[in-house]
C-alpha cells in the first residue's frame, strides 16, 4: 500500500506521470469506443437469435467477453442446445484465464473485491492496452487496464442495449470503418514494441499463424496460438532481445 | 421448464464459467510468476498477442480470410505510425479511410 505523503512531495511525481497517463487514456478511450460499437451488432443478432432484451443484457453484463457472447448466440441461433452454447462460450473464454496471469505482475496485490472486478474486466482489449504500456511504469499499466476495462464495459453494455432495442433497423459498424479502427488500434499498440529482430519475428509468426488457423478453429482460439510462438521464442532468448 | 427458462440457465452457467476462468488467472501462485523464463515469455506474449489481434481484426471476417477496405486503412495507419502521428489520429484516420472506401462501394 502507498505511504501517505504530503501533497507537496507528490506533485512533481504526478506531473512526471501525467503525460504518459494522458497517452494511456487516449488509447483506452479509442479502443473502448471502437470495441463498444460492436455491441450494436451483438444486441441486434442476439434478439434475432430469439433471446429477449433482458437475456441479451445479461450476456453483456455478466459474461462480458465478445467472442464468447457471439459464439453463445450463434449456437442458439443455429438451433443448438443450451449445453452446447455454454461449452463453446467457455472454450473461447479460456484465453482470458491466461490474460490474468500476464496481468498479475503489475496488478497484484489486490483486495478481494478489486480482484473480482479486475477478473470481470479481463478481456482482449484491457489486457492488450495494459501490456502495451512500458513495463517499469506500473501506474500507466494499471490505469490502462482499468480505463480500457471500464470503458469497454460501459460502451459495450450501453450499445448492446441500443442494438437489442433497435434490432436490425440499424446499420453495420463496418460502414463507419470501426473494424478498421480496431485493427489500427492494435497496430498502434504493437508498433513501439518491434525494436528487436526476435520481437519482429514473433509478431510476424503470430500474425501468420493466427491467420492460417482462422478458417480451422473457432473465433478467439487463433489468438491463443500467439502464446505458443511466445513460449518458443522466450524459452532461451538472451535477456537483451526480450521486448519491454 | 420452458425453453425460455433453459436459455436463462445456460446464460447464468456460461457467465459463471466465464468469470471463474478469468478469476483463475488472477490467483495463480506468486512463485509461478517469478521464474526468469516466465518473464521472458511474458515479454514475447505481448508482442505475439497484439500482432495476432491486429492480423485477425484487419484480414478476417468470421472464419474467412478477406482483403477489403481495411487493407488500405491499416496501410494509412502504418504510414502515420511511421511518421509518429498521435494514436488517436491513427485510429480515426483508419476509420475514415475504410468508411470512405465503402461509401464508394469498394470493400
Amino acid at each position: 500500500m502507498p505511504v501517505r505523503r504530503p501533497v507537496a512531495t507528490l506533485m512533481p511525481a504526478t506531473m512526471l506521470v501525467m503525460p504518459r497517463l494522458d497517452a494511456t487514456r487516449q488509447q483506452a478511450l479509442s479502443v473502448s469506443l471502437a470495441t463498444g460499437a460492436y455491441g450494436l451488432s451483438f444486441g441486434a443478432l442476439s434478439v434475432a437469435a430469439g433471446l429477449d432484451v433482458w437475456q441479451t443484457m445479461a450476456l453483456s453484463l455478466l459474461l462480458f467477453s465478445g467472442g464468447s457472447q457471439f459464439a453463445f448466440i450463434g449456437v442458439i441461433a443455429a438451433g443448438g442446445s443450451g449445453a452446447a452454447a455454454v461449452a463453446t462460450s467457455t472454450f473461447l473464454g479460456v484465453r482470458n484465464g491466461f490474460y490474468g496471469i500476464a496481468l498479475a505482475p503489475f496488478m497484484r496485490p489486490m483486495r478481494p473485491l478489486t480482484r473480482a472486478a479486475a477478473a470481470q474486466l479481463t478481456i482482449d482489449e484491457s489486457t492488450a492496452v495494459a501490456l502495451a504500456q512500458p513495463p517499469q511504469d506500473v501506474a500507466a499499466r494499471r490505469a490502462a487496464f482499468w480505463w480500457t476495462g471500464i470503458g469497454v464495459f460501459v460502451a459495450w453494455n450501453a450499445i448492446t442495449l441500443l442494438g437489442a432495442l433497435l434490432g436490425s433497423a440499424i446499420g453495420d459498424p463496418a460502414d463507419w470503418g470501426l473494424d478498421a479502427a480496431a485493427a489500427a488500434a492494435f497496430l498502434g499498440l504493437v508498433w513501439p514494441r518491434l525494436a528487436s529482430k526476435r520481437a519482429q519475428g514473433v509478431a510476424a509468426a503470430s500474425a501468420v499463424l493466427a491467420l492460417a488457423l482462422t478458417p480451422l478453429l473457432p473465433a478467439g482460439l487463433p489468438i491463443l496460438a500467439a502464446a505458443l510462438v511466445a513460449i518458443v521464442a522466450g524459452w532461451n532468448a538472451p535477456e537483451r532481445e526480450v521486448p519491454e | 421448464m420452458t425453453p425460455y427458462t433453459w436459455t436463462w440457465v445456460a446464460i447464468v452457467a456460461a457467465a459463471a464459467l466465464a468469470f471463474l476462468t478469468k478469476y483463475a488467472g488472477h490467483v495463480v501462485p506468486e512463485a509461478w510468476l517469478e521464474h526468469p523464463r516466465v518473464h521472458r515469455i511474458a515479454g514475447f506474449v505481448t508482442v505475439g498477442l497484439l500482432a495476432a489481434l491486429f492480423a485477425t481484426q484487419a484480414f478476417t471476417s468470421g472464419s474467412a480470410l478477406v482483403l477489403d477496405a481495411r487493407v488500405a486503412a491499416v496501410a494509412v495507419a502504418a504510414l502515420l505510425l511511421w511518421k509518429r502521428a498521435p494514436f488517436i489520429l491513427v485510429v480515426a484516420a483508419a476509420a475514415a479511410v475504410a468508411a470512405c472506401l465503402r461509401l464508394l462501394g469498394w470493400g
